[in-house]
């Protein structure tokens, strides 16, 4: 499973990554996401896979029951997706700004012309 | 409730206020300085407390401390918190000059406010996932306050700004995953302990790099600094002055912090590449300077120049130098949203910075010209002003260090600022325009300018004491214990 996920993981960096070196703002932005979607996953896989318990202890018990599925990479992603998702909606704000002043959808062309 | 908080609930409180009364410009414009002046008092008042009792801690919400949310101030933090409480009370004083009203009707105040939040919180926390919070908040503030613009240049500079700035904040993300996964904290204390008691990994050096490149990005270092002179330029000067006075200097700062605590054992290479770094980043910076033709691209270049200066100590990890580079970011932060502020008057008279068009300064606004001289003879390193003491106490350090080849490229790129700062007051100062503009200043335009000169001064003339307070400050970031003690000692405690 942690195999899977890292493959994932690496196909949505590189993805990601290649789209952000294009010159159109929705690919720019498309590459973004993943890009944001494949750290979101890393953290994900990083704090173990492991399809058990809740990190809750049960009424009376000193400890929890092992295994149990770590909580913080959780809450770190629940994060890391509120921000990536704040960050991705200005940029969409952001490139329909650009493409109402210049009328382009070209990065490079934005300055000259 | 502790001290620790202020610095962030303060501009939060305001930025909500401001937020609500977009409509009473005046009000608004009280508010934001009358706050950050309440913002400079609390930096003071911590630097007082870190200065008499040692690191602060506060543990949000009472959990200990790797479990929870750790705030520390330790003397570096603090007199970074009192730097951004001096810069925030000059740029919010600019407001009384007037604000462009549709920028202003948009918020300008309180994103301010937010980003001067995000500043004091990044330089707060001792919880690096934290730390990723507060540059988003940062962030976010300066995309909206670099994008409020209207011209297709301005758009283009904001575009990449936030481009680069987001593809950093992943990297940093990744680190942080990967980090957690390894040891199972992001306390940094924590993490300095526990990766104190193991073997250096290859995975170290991978978390060591993705950090160097995500914080190198951010504090514009060589060879990623780019999207600092093609952003720098459009935003208008009192944003300018706080971007460059502080955002850059947060990445410095989490670059020392990060690399004292969590990796001060790894392979030397790592440490000579960020030598190397800081090496070409002054170079490359000066000399780029040379082939601006516009103001405020020099003092960008200018900028990415001088933060060569405040990664060195980083590089040679000796306290000498360190104390050396904490002095250099002290004196550059307040010089260079200094002389944002001064562009600010060119805009004013001549309606742009291209260096071509200005001229006369001198001539016809003495005065002016020679408060504009502290900032730009400083930033030049002309004896007596604090450049000439920053620059001096790097050099006695490295020579010290037997850094030498260091020592040559700090005195090489500070005769390459002179020059560079001599031909920019020829040009802006000296010169003929080759038209008069008929503009004048206001005394509210030059107050900030005048209160960032004053403490200039004040660098200068408390050299002594300030250098062997920033040597404490280095002794402290270099001997990590006592930080790591303090963090996780009260954290059993409480």
């Amino acid at each position: 499973m942690e195999l899977l996920l890292a493959i994932s993981v690496g196909v949505l960096y590189g993805t990601g990554l290649y789209l952000m070196l294009r010159r159109r703002f929705a690919q720019l932005i498309v590459g973004l996401g993943l890009l944001s979607n494949g750290t979101n996953l890393l953290i994900f896989t990083s704090g173990g896979l492991t399809r058990a318990h809740a990190p809750v202890a049960e009424e009376g018990a000193r400890s929890l029951i092992q295994p149990f599925a770590d909580p913080v990479p959780q809450s770190l992603v629940l994060t890391a997706i509120v921000i990536g998702f704040g960050v991705l909606a200005f940029s969409l704000v952001l490139a329909h700004r650009v493409h109402k002043i210049s009328n382009t959808d070209d990065i490079d062309e934005i300055g000259n012309s | 409730m502790s001290l620790l908080v202020l610095p962030i609930i303060l501009p939060l409180l305001t930025a909500v206020i401001l937020l609500l009364t977009l409509r009473l410009p005046l009000f608004q414009r009280w508010v934001a300085f009358l706050s950050s002046v309440g913002l400079l008092s609390v930096a003071v008042a911590i630097f007082v407390e870190v200065e008499k009792k040692g690191i602060i801690v506060f543990q949000a919400g009472g959990w200990p401390a790797p479990f929870g949310i750790t705030l520390v101030a330790d003397l570096f933090t603090s007199m970074l918190l009192v730097a951004t409480g001096i810069v925030g009370v000059a740029v919010t004083a600019t407001g009384f000059a007037g604000v462009d009203p549709k920028r202003e009707s948009a918020g300008y105040h309180g994103l301010l406010h937010v980003l001067l939040m995000g500043v004091s919180g990044a330089f707060i926390t001792g919880d690096l996932f934290n730390l990723y919070v507060w540059f988003e908040v940062m962030l976010v503030a300066s995309f909206v306050l670099i994008s409020l613009h209207r011209t297709r240049a301005q758009i283009e500079a904001a575009f990449q700004y936030v481009t680069l700035n987001l593809l950093a904040s992943a990297l940093f993300l990744t680190a942080l995953g990967l980090l957690y996964g390894a040891t199972g904290t992001l306390n940094m204390a924590d993490l300095a302990s526990v990766l104190a008691t193991r073997q250096s990994t290859a995975l170290e050096l991978v978390l060591a790099m993705l950090f160097f490149t995500a914080f190198g990005v951010k504090a514009a270092l060589f060879p990623l600094f780019f999207w600092l002179p093609a952003s720098y330029h459009a935003p208008p000067p009192p944003i300018g002055a706080i971007f460059a006075g502080l955002l850059t200097k947060v990445g410095v700062y989490s670059l020392i912090r990060v690399f004292t605590l969590l990796f001060p054992h790894a392979p030397d290479g790592l440490y000579q590449l960020l030598l190397a770094q800081a090496v070409c980043t002054m170079i490359i910076g000066l000399v780029g300077g040379f082939a601006q033709k516009n103001f405020r691209n020099v003092l960008a270049f200018n900028l990415v120049g001088h933060l060569g200066y405040s990664t060195v100590g980083l590089a040679l990890m000796s306290p000498s130098v360190m104390g050396g580079s904490i002095l250099y970011v002290l004196h550059h932060i307040f010089v260079i949203s200094n002389l944002y502020l001064v562009s600010g008057i060119f805009l004013k008279l001549y309606r742009t910075t291209n260096i071509s068009v200005l001229g006369s300064l001198y001539k016809n606004h003495p005065y002016v010209s020679l408060i504009a001289m502290i900032p730009v003879f400083s930033l030049a390193g002309v004896p007596p002003l604090s450049g000439f003491i920053g620059k001096l106490g790097l050099l006695r350090a490295t020579f010290g260090e037997h850094a030498y080849w260091t020592s040559a490229i700090i005195m090489i790129t500070g005769i390459l600022t002179l020059l560079l700062m001599a031909r920019l007051w020829a040009e802006s100062f000296w010169k003929s325009a080759p038209q008069e503009s008929k503009e004048t200043i206001g005394f509210q335009m030059l107050l900030p300018i005048v209160f960032l000169s004053v403490v200039t001064i004040g660098v200068s003339v408390f050299a002594e004491p300030l250098s062997q307070l920033t040597r404490r400050a280095a002794d402290q970031l270099l001997n990590p214990e006592t930080y790591i003690n303090a963090v996780l000692k009260e954290g059993i405690h409480q």
